[in-house]
């Protein structure tokens, strides 16, 4: 086998591994915009989901706790912009940036009067981590070319949620698309006085979304607290929510295409993480820094019109208030 | 046999509106029944109630004779009630089944659901000859179409008792007839039909019965055939109103507004105003009529200087006018055009801004009102005091937010902005809609004053009494073209309503 | 309809007390979480913000950087877009600064300081040219865009101070030194030209230019034509465009001077403070803007008021954390977020019983 399909092999899984988060929290995004609820807010959530998961795999070492920690920290978050987006009709965006900034500091706070580590939760043992999970016949196929190695190397040797973030992509495009709770989602973002009238509940269909996406980005935090590291660190979301904000309007709105995107993102920051010192013949040395920004930039040029148009759901950002006339 | 729909003591208040007083309503089943009154009669709100909008704070409900409790449009639904709203409730991005089958969708999926009601739409478009692809995307759909699809909606519902709100609003003639007939269908099938208008000729063609609001009252329920238009008018505004307003004939002086040719796309790029030329001189008031979205807002806003036309040409006092490009509204204004806008609440006002700033609103810039940059608040307040007391505008406090003045009194302050800065030639677009009776006389008072002090008036309004009774001369105005021209003394009723349907008997008969 | 008819001092007075403080209320209940005594952990603060001259100058040179970034949301606000970018128009201003001080050190002190301000201004109003060209002519949210920015900003300047930009020897992301020419007086060198002793702390010059900035706001805002078409533009686009007002064009001067005055931001920390163009100097200052903006109402002088409270917060804090380990800077962070939660995204939460509160007790008086 020849040494570039090595690299690139390599490259592509731990690509798979960095676009892991961004998918979660870009499918998460997707619920709650599609539904009409802006969510700036998804790296504040993830960030409190990775907390709570650290926090309760170091008390009892069990990851599926530690899951189910980082689920319901991120839930209550995301009703905390539901409650303010929704019951309150108040600015999406002002709530999205206040869950980020409390995440921020409350992870801080309770992390080092918790655990005094300097706002670290413990070292955890292998127990208490989601482990990279060898499926069947992994050993025997890396003697394969190409395919072989592939399966081994690429679509072997993840942890569950990985697999997880990846077949709940054509699971939410079924959800989206084949179901009466997408249909009802969808048209609640497009609008909501059609949803009103038709019989149904506005509040209860976006807060139904907003919850979803305080799963999705708890499952999220949990993969980068207890799946890809051992325990929580300050900050360790980095701005990986919103890169997946810039995915979710990359994808346009859209389950497959978010796939695509966020893999492409995922494999920027692998190779960020590879070039950095490497001499490219040709060009030389790239600054990791314009491969970092490169996401940002993308999101922009997208955002500009300049290739293709993301249109975002017309009722996204709109609290709804029935009008009296 | 009971009545379809017996609403007793219905009584609903929004803050210090009370939108509903003790409200009475019985409609017999299989009867087309008008509601009529003014702009905030509360019949709106007396559907919304009906349909489970709004919850009455008081007064009771009974369907078909069986008391209901109608806490959200579900529970409205599965009584058998339908409503088309006036704006209607579509997702635009969803196919006409998608729209049908919402809230409805039989089961956790949609593909059995989707195929039962494409059968129903499919039965139901062939029982009533209404054409509809089910599989079209709403926003590719015309208005008339649209209504249809949500006429649709209510009826795969299994809709026994149907509210149509203002229907009639976006249609021309032709559609309307169209609607009308397929109303007196359903109810002749014994389904309940209740329209909400406030257009008396409609109720007098249509309905069996008609119920009359005015003020949140309901002041009086009628068989149409004992009654006539203005009787219905007396009781829906409580006294004569006279249709005629007293004006000496007019003077037309010099052109002052001449429009030549004149075309404009909107920005999806359909042709809004097709080729239009008038022209409108001092001292003359000329109306343009037609039914709403035939072009009249765009050609008002195109003068104005807000839209940029594609071909043609505008002059103002023989001075040929680059609307939209150079002459901007500002330097519109300067040059002696004013414009009342066609809906004050999204153009004519901001809302937020105490009185004195939306009295300024368009000239602030006018040195008057402080030195360079700068804008002297002291001689923004004097300036609306005296507008205020010119056009006695109530209350006349100029620090009071804009928001808080009733419709009549923030028409009057836009109308007195405009006016009394010596306009050449003045648009008007709806001067009137939802200003009360007092505030109506008062403004139809001054634009023909405006008028006999030799200024140039281009009025647009859907209410065509009230072209009728303003303007020197009618222009009519039917998908972006005129198609015709009356003086209104020799306009018939039957004439009007063709050439507002498109039907020119003005233009040379090429086959011929 | 009622909501509309309280006083003002009830909507512009009582109802955001009432918000800050079920904001600091929850913040307590997360110090007493951690086994604190919100009550002590208060008077820590308050002593160490505002008991000494140290513990005051530090308290007023926080709150210089947050009057700018505030001043900064709001002028956007009230154009009706929201700058979230702040943090990175304020390190592009220190990078405008920085270009000037390296670039023409041989210049006398009363022309490259004004240069130095004017590059801090230039370079925060530039970065945020581009989302506010995008916004205003194709549409792009500025919110998000913003956000990008945000992150292109903070890798650009790591590229530059790892770089090109980097003092050579120092193993610091950093430029160079400043010449003195190109930096602010010290309040205390500043009171010492005067003859009067104070303690030397990090408030300098910029605190003064921060209390312009406010004033010229507020003369911006509320009493010239371009203010008003500003807030126009913010309250009613289709209106401003019936009157002329091109709402494009005010959206981008509008974002213009939000980004001058968020990169205004740097005089206090580059010019004044350290000196040399530092990574991260703006430790967040950008996203305080917000709680700032919203506290403050986007009135210049509630935004002084809301800055001189968060200015309390940051000195107080680092007292805090200085004497109750246990209770970390970060603190901070979770009041401004529980600020702008409740001062703004619930800022209607009370509001409404506030005002049917008012009503009734109002209509009570009236009846007797």
């Amino acid at each position: 086998m020849s040494e570039a399909f090595q690299i690139a092999i390599l490259a592509v899984d731990s690509a798979v591994r960095l676009s892991v988060p961004l998918l979660f929290a870009c499918l998460a995004g997707l619920y709650s915009e599609r539904a009409g609820v802006v969510d700036i807010g998804l790296e504040g959530k993830m960030l409190i989901g990775a907390f709570a998961a650290g926090a309760a795999a170091s008390v009892v070492p069990n990851p599926w706790l530690g899951l189910l920690a980082a689920v319901l920290a991120s839930v209550l978050f995301a009703l905390v912009h539901g409650f303010a987006s929704i019951s309150q009709r108040g600015n999406q965006i002002v709530s999205g940036v206040a869950i980020n900034v409390l995440a921020s500091g409350l992870t801080a706070v309770l992390g080092n009067a918790w655990f005094n580590q300097g706002g670290r939760t413990p070292q955890l043992p292998g127990a208490a981590r989601f482990n990279e999970i060898t499926l069947p016949f992994a050993e025997q196929a890396r003697a394969v070319p190409f395919i072989g190695a592939f399966y081994s190397e690429v679509v072997s040797g993840h942890s569950v949620l990985v697999y997880v973030a990846i077949g709940l992509v054509p699971l939410t495009w079924l959800v989206l698309y084949r179901t009466s709770w997408g249909l009802r989602l969808r048209a609640v973002g497009e609008n909501p006085a059609a949803v009103d009238t038709a019989g149904l509940s506005v509040a209860k269909l976006r807060y139904s979304a907003v919850i979803m996406a305080g799963i999705l980005c708890g499952f999220g935090g949990a993969y980068l607290a207890i799946a890809q590291s051992a325990g929580f660190v300050t900050d360790m979301t980095a701005g990986k929510g919103f890169i997946a904000l810039a995915a979710l309007i990359f994808a346009k709105w859209r389950p497959m295409p978010a796939l695509g995107a966020c893999f492409l993102f995922g494999l920027l920051d692998a190779v960020a993480l590879r070039i950095q010192g490497v001499s490219i013949p040709g060009i030389g040395q790239v600054p990791v820094q314009a491969i970092q920004a490169l996401p940002y930039l993308l999101t922009v040029v997208l955002l500009a019109g300049f290739i293709g148009k993301a249109t975002p759901p017309k009722a996204v950002g709109i609290p709804y208030l029935k009008d009296r006339s | 046999m009971n009545p379809a729909i017996q609403m007793t003591g219905i009584d609903k208040r929004f803050g210090a509106v009370h939108a509903n007083r003790a409200v009475d309503l019985s409609v017999e089943q299989g009867s087309m029944h008008g509601l009529i009154g003014e702009n905030g009669a509360g019949k709106s709100t007396l559907m919304s109630i009906l349909y489970g909008f709004y919850h009455a704070d008081a007064g009771t409900i009974a369907i078909n004779g069986r008391p209901s409790l109608i806490r959200t449009p579900a529970d409205a639904i599965h009584s058998g009630i339908g409503m088309v709203h006036q704006h209607f409730m579509l997702v635009e991005t969803f196919t006409v089944v998608e729209n049908v089958m919402l809230g409805a969708e039989g089961g956790a999926f949609t593909a059995r659901g989707a195929s039962a009601v494409r059968a129903k739409l499919q039965a139901l478009s062939y029982a009533y000859g209404m054409d509809v692809n089910p599989d079209a995307v709403v926003s590719d759909l015309a208005v008339g179409e649209l209504q249809r699809v949500e006429i649709l909606k209510a009826l795969v519902k299994g809709a026994n008792i149907l509210i149509l709100d203002e229907p009639t609003a976006v249609l021309t003639p032709t559609e309307v007839e169209k609607l009308f007939v397929l109303l007196r269908r359903l109810a002749s099938e014994g389904k309940t039909v209740i329209i909400v208008t406030h257009k008396l000729k409609e109720i007098m063609a249509v309905t069996d019965r008609v119920s009359v609001m005015r003020r949140g009252e309901m002041v009086g329920t009628l068989e149409t055939k004992d009654t006539n238009p203005a009787d219905l008018a007396e009781l829906m505004v409580g006294r004569r109103v006279v249709l005629t307003i007293e004006k000496f004939p007019a003077h037309p002086g010099a052109v002052v507004l001449e429009v030549k040719d004149l075309a404009v796309r909107d920005a999806r790029g359909t042709l809004r105003l097709d080729h239009v030329s008038f022209q409108v001189r001092a001292g003359e008031i000329v109306g343009i009529a037609g039914v709403s979205g035939n072009g009249q807002s765009e050609l008002l806003e195109t003068i104005a200087g807000i839209r940029r036309p594609e071909s043609g040409s505008v002059a103002l006092n023989g001075e040929l006018l680059d609307c939209g490009g150079r002459d901007d509204p500002k330097a519109l204004r300067a040059k002696g055009l004013r414009h009342v806008p066609e809906d004050r609440h999204r153009m004519g006002l901001v809302k937020p801004f105490d009185a004195a700033e939306s009295a300024i609103l368009g000239c602030s810039d006018e040195p008057a009102f402080g030195m360079g940059p700068f804008l002297s608040r002291d001689a923004v307040l004097a300036e609306c005091a005296v507008r205020m007391q010119s056009f006695d505008v109530r209350p006349p406090d100029p620090t009071l937010r804009t928001a808080l003045f009733s419709g009549g009194n923030q028409q009057k302050l836009v109308l007195a902005r405009e006016i009394e800065r010596d306009p050449k030639l003045l648009l008007v677009g709806q001067p009137t809609r939802g200003v009360d009776i007092g505030a109506i006389e008062f403004i139809h008072k001054r634009l023909i004053a405006l008028r006999d002090a030799g200024k140039a008036i281009l009025l647009v309004s859907t209410e065509l009494d009230e072209v009728m009774a303003l303007s020197d001369r009618v222009l009519v105005m039917c998908g972006g073209r005129i198609t015709g021209e009356r003086r209104p003394e020799d306009a018939g009723e039957q004439d009007m309503g063709l050439l507002m349907a498109g039907v020119t008997s003005d233009a040379p008969k090429a086959a011929a | 309809m009622n909501a509309n008819a309280v006083p003002v001092w009830l909507s512009a007075g009582v109802v955001p007390l009432v918000n800050v403080a079920v904001a600091f209320l929850a913040a307590g209940l997360v110090v007493a979480l951690i086994g604190e005594s919100p009550l002590e952990a208060l008077g820590i603060m308050l002593r160490g913000a505002l008991g000494s001259q140290y513990g005051l100058g530090y308290t007023l040179y926080y709150a210089t950087s947050f009057i700018f970034t505030g001043l900064a949301v709001a002028v956007a606000f009230h154009a009706g877009h929201f700058n979230i970018g702040g943090e990175g128009q304020a390190l592009m201003g220190g990078l405008g600064a920085a270009l000037v001080a390296l670039g023409l050190p041989f210049l006398p002190w009363p022309v490259l300081l004004p240069l130095c301000v004017l590059g801090a201004i230039g370079a925060g109003a530039l970065w945020v040219f581009i989302p506010a060209y995008l916004q205003a002519y194709r549409g792009s949210h500025v919110v998000i865009t913003t956000i990008m920015f945000n992150f292109l900003a903070g890798t650009l300047l790591v590229y530059l101070l790892v770089g090109p930009l980097k003092m050579t020897g120092s193993m610091a992301p950093e430029t160079a030194k400043f010449v003195p020419a190109a930096t602010l007086p010290l309040m205390s060198q500043m009171a010492a030209w005067a003859g009067l002793t104070i303690t030397r702390t990090p408030v300098n010059l910029s605190f003064v230019f921060a209390m312009l900035a406010a004033l010229s706001v507020w003369v911006l805002i509320w009493r010239t034509r371009l203010g008003y078409a500003i807030r126009t533009v913010g309250a009613n686009p289709d209106a401003a465009v019936y009157a002329g007002i091109s709402p494009r064009r005010i959206t981008v001067i509008a974002l213009l001077i939000s980004g001058g005055l968020a990169g205004l931001m740097a005089t206090n920390e580059i010019l004044g403070v350290q000196g040399r163009l530092i990574n991260e100097f703006t430790a967040g200052a950008g996203f305080v803007g917000i709680a700032v903006a919203l506290m403050g109402r986007g009135h210049p002088f509630g935004i002084v008021l809301a800055a001189l409270l968060f200015g309390v917060l940051y000195q107080g804090g680092a007292e805090l954390a200085f004497d109750k380990p246990r209770i970390t800077r970060e603190m901070i962070i979770v009041i401004q977020g529980f600020v702008i939660l409740f001062a703004g995204a619930l800022e209607m939460m009370f509001a409404d019983k506030l005002a049917s509160l008012y009503t009734r007790i109002a209509g009570r008086a009236a009846a007797a």
